[in-house]
């Protein structure tokens, strides 16, 4: 029998004999779920470490610039808000949670339980993008945006009386500080913009109940690549926020 | 001359009634396919268009160095056109040529799967290289980019007024198009190989491919962002490469070359993958030194990250980091020599037939040798000084890039077309091609070596009169390449139609994808196969063909 009518027999053995031998979910091209399941898991681990490299180019401009400027990094990193900061990686570590719990809901097979923490999610990945919005427009307000309109007046004679004034030339340095405090808090919230798309997508079909018949890979890669964009604030906030203030 | 060619009887021999390309018909059953094998018919169309805009665009720069004043273009147009060659030519020919079309079309099939792992990121990485092209296009249409392909800062940032961030962005968007491809082949060679299929029982393709994947996700995200801090150092005056705001324009150098160096090795490895094959068919012998083999390529992509400030020796950086980086460099060499050995051992009695794959891998040998010997030219420190920013350098990548790379994408094209469209290549006119295109590139190069050595500066031009003989050669050796090129584009076209029917396994090969129908099913594989060989076991061919009775049709 040639190859021809091999696949002939085979198309009509998948197709009218027994077409539920396997779950709907089973992807064509592979063999068993748990293949399946394998590639999707080591699929997104493979693209978080693509995302470790992204952000890595600019933790490393960070690494060589804070170390030859470093009174403008501290100078810079005073003017930030330690409480909205601190607010922020708290509401962050508490959307780590609830996705968490949504991966569990998806595992547990609980429909309503799953839609409850993907929303809970979504509140908080935007709560944390206004109290970021609050952040930046502060820097406009004092003009600390990099650009024609940046000014050194603050670094140069500090309003804080605890702040330690700096040269004219180490202070433009500060631009830098704020260069990268953009780039990366930037780069950073694009990500949760990403990801809260993302969630809007997964309630919908969270809602037909996609998730909740033994299917929950995406549901887990999502999960994954939410704590990974929680942990690379994780590393900003202490960088750019705590690292040598009032030293 | 003695030929392993064997084709079914032309008179009662047809192709398959059923296949990838005959399972749907309509545009619509192409762009929205989540076959490997046709979204590598896809990129194999979109690779040649670009190819030929790239093409044309080199045509145009020697034609301009014909004579020595700039008379063909002004300065300006100049710096324009060899930006975009370069752009081009490195981000959307070279990058994906031989992974996109050949690798997405075999790896499946060579791990004994019926797809890639992810099909529609597979796809969605196509449509990334699509939008990638129209945004580099359109930069070229709306005014054009004159960066060169290096995007050096703070030229790039603040002294030019064209469209640098639509460039930047194509490239941005074309990069993660490299990236998903990279990680469809590592999930696919690591979850979706049959059973029996161990590692060191996967052809050496594979192994070039998974090296060159390694490379594509761990470089490709960093040149996305080093781009990205470009253009927001163009639009928002962000100033991380800046000097007047204390950033550095030396960090740029390090994190572009961070990939662009190890991109070289993504551009060369999947070619040497190609060569493995195609050297192992036509002397009938096993690679000689498989795992050797295996892991010179692991090999050069490890070092290959290790390696990428021997761009930057006249920049100021400093002389030991300096000398550290010229020994790493001098490494890369060492593996790169254990493949051009073991694929000289494979030859050596071995039964040889000059088909023409073979004679592109021939030419292949021989031009990346020359290639990759005058690489350990530029990374002593002494004469960098003296070669680089010369012709010497775009003489020493276009061997590697255009006399290897190019080479080993039209050898594996030529080798796998029977298997991609069930028909052969007509064999005597492509023979000429493969000569043509030999003699084509020695001539257009040479000569530039010479030039470099003599002192004449890339990325001019004008030039003085005393360097116009070396000149004329290369652009009349340029006229005898682009023949050499535009003959595959039409044989093969017409071979689509006229060609003879190959059948299964015209040479005699012993990959797996050979022991299925050509062209194959959308499904690859009736039922997975169990491999219980090595690769390359012609033994195993042999006394598999005596048992069976091989039907077509």
């Amino acid at each position: 029998m040639d190859s021809q009518s091999i696949a002939a027999t085979h198309g009509e053995l998948v197709g009218g004999v027994d077409p539920h031998s396997h779950p709907a979910f089973l992807r064509h091209h592979f063999e068993t779920v748990a293949q399946q399941r394998e590639a999707a898991s080591f699929g997104m681990w493979v693209f978080l470490l693509t995302e470790v490299m992204f952000f890595g180019g600019m933790f490393c401009a960070y690494l060589i610039f804070r170390n030859w400027y470093h009174p403008a990094f501290v100078a810079g990193s005073n003017t930030l808000s330690i409480t909205l900061g601190t607010t922020n990686t708290a509401v962050l570590i508490c959307s780590s949670l609830t996705m968490a719990m949504a991966v569990y809901s998806a595992e547990m097979r609980r429909r309503g339980q799953l839609i409850a923490f993907l929303l809970l999610t979504i509140v908080l990945g935007l709560a944390f993008l206004g109290i970021k919005a609050v952040e930046y427009k502060e820097k406009f307000d004092l003009h600390h945006v990099p650009g024609p309109n940046f000014s050194i007046q603050e670094f140069v004679h500090p309003t804080n009386p605890k702040a330690i004034p700096l040269a004219p030339d180490m202070a433009e340095k500060t631009q830098i500080y704020f260069s990268l405090y953009f780039a990366m808090t930037g780069m950073h919230a694009l990500h949760m913009i990403i990801g809260i798309s993302l969630l809007f997508f997964l309630v919908a079909k969270a809602y037909q109940g996609a998730y909740t018949a033994g299917h929950i890979m995406p549901i887990e890669n999502f999960g994954l690549y939410w704590h990974f964009v929680d942990i690379v604030w994780i590393f900003l906030f202490p960088l750019l926020y705590l690292i040598s203030r009032y030293r | 001359m003695s030929t392993i060619v064997s084709l079914p009887d032309q008179a009662t021999a047809k192709l398959p009634h059923k296949s990838y390309l005959n399972e749907e018909y309509g545009l619509k059953s192409w762009l929205l396919t989540g076959d490997h094998k046709r979204i590598a018919i896809l990129y194999l169309i979109s690779i040649t268009f670009f190819f030929v805009i790239g093409g044309v665009l080199a045509g145009l720069i020697r034609l301009e160095l014909l004579t020595p004043p700039a008379d063909l273009m002004s300065t300006d147009t100049y710096n324009k056109v060899f930006s975009m060659h370069g752009i081009i030519m490195i981000f959307l020919f070279l990058v994906p040529s031989v992974p996109a079309t050949i690798g997405n079309f075999l790896i499946p099939l060579m791990v004994g799967a019926r797809d890639l792992a992810f099909p529609k990121i597979n796809l969605l990485s196509w449509y990334l290289y699509v939008i990638g092209g129209i945004f580099i296009l359109s930069a070229m249409v709306l005014g054009g980019v004159d960066t060169g392909w290096t995007f050096t800062t703070p030229l790039s940032t603040h002294y030019l007024n064209t469209h640098v961030v639509t460039a930047a962005m194509g490239i941005f968007v074309a990069g993660f198009s490299s990236i998903l491809t990279g990680l469809n082949f590592i999930v696919t060679i690591h979850r979706m190989r049959c059973p029996g299929m161990t590692w060191f029982r996967l052809p050496l393709f594979v192994w070039g491919h998974y090296a060159t994947s390694i490379i594509m996700i761990l470089g490709t995200p960093v040149l996305a962002i080093t781009l990205v801090l470009v253009a927001l150092e163009r639009t928002i005056n962000i100033g991380v490469f800046d000097p007047t705001k204390g950033g550095d324009p030396l960090l740029f150098q390090h994190l572009f070359w961070f990939y662009s160096h190890p991109a070289v090795y993504i551009m060369i490895l999947p070619g040497m993958a190609v060569i493995s094959e195609v050297i192992s068919t036509f002397s009938r012998k096993r690679v000689f030194g498989y795992t050797a083999v295996a892991f010179s390529s692991v090999a050069i992509a490890v070092f290959g990250f290790l390696v990428w400030e021997h761009h930057m020796f006249i920049m100021g950086v400093s002389q030991y980091s300096a000398l550290v980086f010229s020994l790493l460099t001098m490494l890369v060499a060492v593996p790169s020599a254990i493949k051009i050995f073991n694929w000289s051992m494979t030859l050596y009695q071995g039964s040889i037939t000059f088909e023409t794959p073979m004679l592109y891998a021939f030419g292949f040998i021989g031009l990346f040798t020359i290639g990759g010997l005058t690489g350990i030219f530029l990374a002593t420190l002494g004469m960098d000084v003296h070669l680089t920013e010369t012709y010497f350098i775009v003489a020493h990548f276009h061997f590697v890039m255009v006399g290897g790379m190019l080479m080993a994408y039209l050898a594996g094209v030529h080798f796998w077309w029977p298997k991609m469209t069930g028909r052969m290549y007509p064999e005597a006119i492509s023979k000429l091609s493969a000569i043509v295109t030999f003699i084509g590139f020695i001539v257009t190069f040479f000569p530039q070596f010479l030039l470099g050595y003599l002192g004449m500066p890339r990325r001019y031009a004008a030039y003085p009169a005393d360097f116009q003989v070396l000149n004329v050669f290369s652009t009349a050796g340029a006229s005898i390449l682009g023949i050499g090129y535009l003959m595959p584009m039409l044989y093969l076209p017409w071979s689509l139609i006229y060609g003879k029917i190959a059948g299964n396994n015209p040479w005699q090969a012993t990959g797996l994808e050979w022991q299925i129908q050509s062209p194959p099913l959308t499904e690859n594989y009736v039922e997975i196969p169990i491999m219980d060989h090595e690769a390359y076991d012609y033994e195993w061919l042999a006394n598999k063909t005596v048992h069976e009775v091989q039907t077509v049709g």
